[in-house]
């Protein structure tokens, strides 16, 4: 198929971007979203033009790395997915296609459609993680039973790959998904009680730092994170806070 | 200079044991005063991070990634093994050492493998304190899986995710320490070279993939754990940045490169669908536990699936020939790696391949839909349940063991494998080859550690599933930090090294060259243009079966190809700005490099090991063949070009394990 | 605790706990306005009774006011906030496919409520609190009426058409804010059962019934006197 492209170009990130027109031909329905773009920037390449800036890693939806707001939706309009998991079977030939970075005042583009977003590490640094030494000599790992349900509804949490979609989806520039996500992985297991009241306080203080914005629950997150991560972990998390801070 | 593998005397099952009792250590205050830089930040590199900085010393870790989160290791589907013996199936330190010996096809080290045995027990109570939520069962306990090549079940995994599960258990380590300020962590740098100070590894070149900035960094020691080098095939299973870089680096300032030649090309990937791909796609070895692997036993049935005039649920057993029950009765789906490809592509190259290409074989989970749906039926009492009920009954076990799985095929080859059997074809996965180290995981370079797949790891000439993510942990949590201790407590008096010497200088304006020299080319041929072509070359001649001829064939198209590549290559843009086209152009040089060691190291192992199968020496059953004089690690000197390399052979002792015939008949 | 109320999830729970009050004050205030259709004697003693009542004067009035200042007060800060943590706008957002619109709106539907509510002072409350607090009258009653006056004021007041129209949309987009925000507030603080069916069938029903009734009212008044 032959498509129209619309796509965000920004040299760095203190100068200012706009959308550019591209043509690509003879896209084939079983090519990935990434592997349309490769084609394109092999073609800019070859003409000598700078290609097109666009972050991506595993290519298997798994490292959260990849990052395009598609006509409108992050990681564009299928369900369940990241951008480099999207085919291009989900277009149709002729379409024109919008292609943008993911926008959140916590998210700088730093080229084209590459953002920063060190905010979620941030906001993990300040409490993301169990406060136990990597010695080895800690108790057997059956030593506390965990119940099936309970090790089932962490491990849903902890499927978050970090990917932003949420942030970039929200009207609000929320992180509420993915902040919930952490705090609900721990909040959930025996072994992140201890913690859990100066866990989940540092990490909305940090989200907060960061400039992102509130939770107004339209539920938008949810339906676009690739991971499913459920709504339900923001109110857990609201719940750990109240619990916390009374 | 002679290699030595400083392996501590004494029994086997004491070595690890005494050797900590003996090491040099270092004193909290003194640590304060030592530097070290740990390049990659997987498995190995972010558990050696936080171990490090817990224990006190400055820690400076670098990936390319916009997080240390993203580490490749974060793709691993299956699980992670640990002789653990929670259900009781007769595991036991020894039996792990034995399998991964053995499944290595005799060709590792058995002093490291049996501590990598030793101290996984303690991976899985590490992870399990850090909120690594593995999957359990119903009364609360841990949950095991098999795994290809072993008898027993001792792998923990959790869902489809163990590996990312894994990883943000080191990175929220790494996060702790970083919150501290004990780790500085560079994220989007990339390290471009190791600068030897008085014959040292005292600090690395780095970029800054954002502004394009060369950075000096120092430290008493450099660890690399950069992962593996899949991607000189272009296809892989790895990630888009996987590179050899950091590995070759070090190799060209001194570091032997052990085993180039031993690659895993794993069983059970999604099959390549046309030119434009980027890279393939793995679907768990574990999938084997439930899926049967077969091809048509007839020609005609093959083609007439190929034009679609028939589907693979329409043929009878007795049609279908499942090769690797028929050849394996023992372990049947699960032998190891390099029998399951070897065995596809041989039904292949015999023309029964199901797909277009002819490259693919079926995972079909019929017969696993019946099973767990008649066990099901009979746990909920459903009597003369009818023949859709338990299918679907099965498919919701099914879906609860591999839902993510069985999502992401469907999403990929659109097709629904509830309903038609998978499609999956071997790929290049992982390298057991990489730079080579001794007992203390420390290179040819005093101070240069290499640790996770960077090296040439445990794994011999092939790895068994589920160990990749045990090596790395071991390494990072439980053997460098002791391991590099002891090379440091004489640094205790060096005070902070320092960045402005000539030795600095130099490596600076090395780098500074080469990237000048790659933006300031602008010839034909896009970086990709040659990615593709080296990879084809070391598919189609160093692939899954290999030949004298074809060897030495790819030595010079792959050395014509270097030549072509640093006259005509084309990388846009500029030095001093986000470019990833020259991050690329950077790696694939270094591939350019590398491929050929490779191809040179595979002609000259006139044997077949592991995943190394020399054509040459195969049984009248095809089986591998290996060869006694073999016996040796191949380690390389770097000598200018590769075809120069010098061979160091450290030869193999096995003392507690016999050497046998591999057989899993 | 006051670092709670300063963290964006303090402030929606303050949020949600000022919408409980007022969601609260709603049914009461459409329980007792349905009176004036069904029975307005009864209507009129009701009204005596909370409009001279102390703790209904004293006590809760002046909490239902502080309640409706906060909320939308805090309506404006989180929406000042929000705006902040955007980035530049996207050429194609589509919404819709993740959300309703009510729920990517609730500023706009909170304004026109926060205008009717203007519009509500000027015609009932304002007057009553000048007959109450600066004519000092406290009868109930009004010369030329029988009885208490409350019933006769609210029939003329919806003698005006213009004056029912404004009251009929601004309901509706009290239902729009309700459709939402019910179940939202229930979210907000941390109850995940408001993704549940039966809080959401009420959330639904009460969005519904509550702005449906007081059109009732207004409609029912204007084409029966
Ligand atoms: C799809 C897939 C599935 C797998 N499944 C399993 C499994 O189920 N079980 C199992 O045991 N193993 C599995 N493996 C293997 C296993 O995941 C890897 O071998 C292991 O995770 C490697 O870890 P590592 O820490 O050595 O390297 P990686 O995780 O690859 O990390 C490399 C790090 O180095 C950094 N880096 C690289 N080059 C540079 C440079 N030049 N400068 C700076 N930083 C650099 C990267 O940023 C990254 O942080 C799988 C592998 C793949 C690809
Ligand atoms: C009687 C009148 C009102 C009722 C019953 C009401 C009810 C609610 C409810 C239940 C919520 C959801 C709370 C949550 O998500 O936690 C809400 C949110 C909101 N209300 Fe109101 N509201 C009323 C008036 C107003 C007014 C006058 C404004 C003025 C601007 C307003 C603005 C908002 C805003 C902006 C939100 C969304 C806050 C957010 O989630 O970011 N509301 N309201
Ligand atoms: S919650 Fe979902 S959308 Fe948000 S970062 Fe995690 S995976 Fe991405
Ligand atoms: S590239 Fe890793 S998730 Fe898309």
């Amino acid at each position: 198929m032959d498509l129209t492209l619309k796509i965000w170009r920004q040299k760095d990130a203190s100068s200012k971007g706009q959308m550019v027109d591209y043509k690509v031909t003879e896209i084939s329905g079983s090519m990935s979203f990434l592997e349309m773009m490769d084609v394109l920037n092999e073609q800019l390449v070859n003409a000598g033009e700078e290609p097109v800036a666009f972050d991506h890693d595993c290519r298997e939806g798994i490292c959260g790395m990849c990052s395009m707001y598609i006509n409108g939706e992050a990681h564009g309009p299928d369900r369940g997915v990241t951008t480099c998991q999207l085919h291009m079977r989900m277009f149709k030939d002729g379409d024109t296609i919008t292609i943008e970075p993911f926008r959140a005042a916590a998210f700088p583009v730093i080229r084209d459609l590459v953002v920063n977003r060190s905010a979620f590490d941030r906001i993990q640094h300040a409490g993301g993680y169990i406060s136990v030494n990597t010695s080895g000599n800690t108790q057997d790992a059956n030593a506390t039973l965990i119940s099936k349900h309970a090790a089932d509804t962490a491990m849903d949490a902890a499927t978050c790959i970090g990917c932003g979609a949420c942030v970039a989806t929200c009207k609000n520039s929320s992180a509420m998904l993915f902040v919930g996500a952490k705090v609900s992985q721990y909040a959930l297991l025996p072994q992140g009680q201890v913690e859990a009241a100066d866990r989940v306080k540092n990490m909305v203080a940090q989200m907060d730092l960061e400039g992102f914005g509130n939770c107004t629950n339209t539920g938008a997150c949810e339906v676009e994170c690739p991971k499913g991560i459920s709504l339900d972990n923001i109110a857990r998390m609201n719940r750990e806070l109240m619990k916390a801070s009374i | 200079m002679a290699l030595d593998s400083k392996v501590p005397k004494g029994p086997i099952a004491d070595k690890w044991t005494d050797y900590k009792n003996h090491i040099n250590l270092v004193n909290p205050a003194n640590k304060r005063n030592i530097d070290v830089i740990v390049v990659g930040t997987g498995l190995a590199g972010g558990s050696a991070s936080a171990t490090l900085a817990e224990l006190g010393y400055n820690v400076k870790a670098f990936a390319y990634q916009d997080s240390p989160r993203r580490a490749h290791s974060i793709a691993a589907q299956g699980g992670i093994n640990a002789a653990k013996n929670y259900q009781g199936d007769g595991d036991s330190t020894y039996r792990l050492f034995y399998d991964t010996v053995k499944g290595g096809d005799y060709r590792s080290r058995e002093s490291n493998v049996y501590r990598l045995a030793e101290v996984s027990a303690n991976i899985i109570d590490q992870c399990v304190a850090q909120g690594v939520p593995f999957a359990r069962d119903y009364g609360g306990l841990l949950d095991n899986r098999s795994f290809g090549g072993v008898l027993v079940s001792r792998t923990f995994y959790a869902k489809g995710q163990t590996g990312q599960q894994l990883l943000l258990g080191a990175y929220s380590a790494m996060n702790r320490q970083i919150a501290r300020g004990k780790i500085e962590m560079f994220n989007r740098h990339e390290m471009l070279d190791v600068v030897i100070v008085g014959g040292k590894a005292r600090g690395i070149i780095a970029r800054n993939l954002v502004t394009g900035e060369i950075e000096r960094h120092s430290a008493h020691a450099v660890v690399i754990a950069s992962g593996g080098y899949g991607n000189v095939y272009f296809l892989s299973t790895n990630a888009m940045g996987s590179n050899v870089t950091a590995g070759w680096k070090v190799h060209k300032k001194g570091a032997y490169f052990a085993n180039p030649c031993y690659t895993q090309i794993h069983p059970t990937c999604i099959p390549r669908s046309g030119d434009y791909q980027s890279k393939l796609t793995l679907m768990s070895e574990s999938l084997r536990n439930d899926g049967r692997i077969w091809v048509p036993k007839h020609m005609e049935d093959v083609l007439a699936i190929r034009e679609g005039k028939k589907k693979p649920t329409e043929l009878t057993e007795e049609q279908r020939d499942y090769y690797l029950e028929r050849r394996y009765p023992a372990f049947g789906n699960l032998v190891p790696r390099d029998v399951a490809s070897r065995a596809a592509k041989e039904r292949s190259d015999a023309g029964y391949g199901v797909n277009a290409t002819g490259e693919a074989v079926y995972l079909d989970f019929a017969a696993s839909f019946e099973r767990y749906g008649k066990e099901q039926a009979k746990i909920h009492n459903i009597s003369n349940p009818s023949e859709a009920k338990i299918k679907e009954l099965g498919q919701e076990i099914v879906k609860a063991k591999y839902g993510n799985l069985f999502q992401m095929y469907e999403k990929i080859v659109d097709e629904n494998p509830y309903e038609t059997p998978m499609m999956i074809y071997p790929a290049v996965h992982y390298t057991m080859g990489g730079v080579w180290v001794d007992y203390n995981l420390m290179t040819t370079i005093p101070g240069c550690y290499a640790i996770g797949e960077a090296n040439f790891s445990d794994h011999g000439a092939n790895r068994l599933g589920a160990s990749a993510l045990m090596q790395g942990l071991a390494d990072g949590y439980f053997v460098l930090p002791y391991t590099i201790g002891d090379y440091l407590a004489d640094d205790i008096r060096t005070g902070k090294i320092s960045t402005e010497t000539p030795e600095f200088d130099a490596a600076e304006k090395e780098v500074k060259e080469r990237i000048a020299f790659l933006i300031n080319n602008k010839g034909t041929h896009s970086v990709d243009y040659y990615h593709k072509k080296l990879g084809k070359i070391m598919w189609d001649k160093c692939g899954m079966s290999r030949n004298a001829e074809g060897l030495e064939s790819a030595i010079e198209e792959i050395s014509a190809l270097r030549k072509d590549f640093w006259q005509n290559v084309n990388v846009p843009g500029t030095d001093t700005e986000y470019n990833e086209q020259l991050a690329k152009a950077g790696r694939v040089a270094d591939f350019l490099e590398l491929g050929e060691l490779f191809a040179k190291d595979a002609l000259v192992r006139e044997e077949s090991a592991g995943g190394h199968f020399r054509e040459e020496h195969q049984t009248p059953e095809g089986e591998a063949k290996r060869i006694k004089d073999f016996q040796f690690v191949s380690a390389w000197e770097y000598k200018g070009e590769p075809k120069d390399a010098v061979l160091h052979k450290e030869s193999l002792e096995y003392e507690n394990i016999e050497v046998k015939e591999r057989s899993y008949k | 605790m006051s670092g709670f109320f300063k963290s964006s999830i303090g402030r929606k729970v303050a949020m949600a706990l000022s919408a409980f009050f007022l969601m609260f004050f709603l049914l009461q205030h459409l329980s007792i306005n349905i009176l004036s259709v069904l029975n307005p004697e009864l209507f009129n003693e009701v009204s005596h009774f909370m409009g001279t009542n102390p703790l209904v004067q004293f006590v809760l009035q002046p909490i239902l006011i502080f309640a409706v200042v906060f909320h939308f007060v805090m309506g404006f800060v989180l929406e000042l906030r929000n705006r902040k943590a955007n980035g530049v706008k996207y050429a194609k957002n589509n919404g819709a496919a993740n959300s309703t619109w009510f729920s990517r709106n609730m500023i706009w539907s909170g304004l026109t409520i926060l205008a009717f509510i203007g519009l509500h002072f000027v015609d009932f409350w304002f007057p009553e609190m000048n007959t109450k607090f600066i004519q000092g009258d406290w009868s109930g009653t009004m010369e030329g009426v029988e009885g208490f006056r409350y019933h006769e004021e609210l029939v003329h007041k919806f003698a005006n058409p213009v004056r029912v129209a404004a009251y009929t949309i601004s309901f509706i987009f009290l239902g729009l804010h309700l459709a939402h925000g019910f179940t939202s507030a229930f979210q907000s603080m941390g109850g995940t059962a408001g993704r549940k069916k039966t809080l959401q069938t009420i959330g639904k029903a009460y969005s519904i019934i509550i702005p449906a009734g007081f059109i009732f009212i207004a409609i029912y008044h204007h084409f029966n006197h």
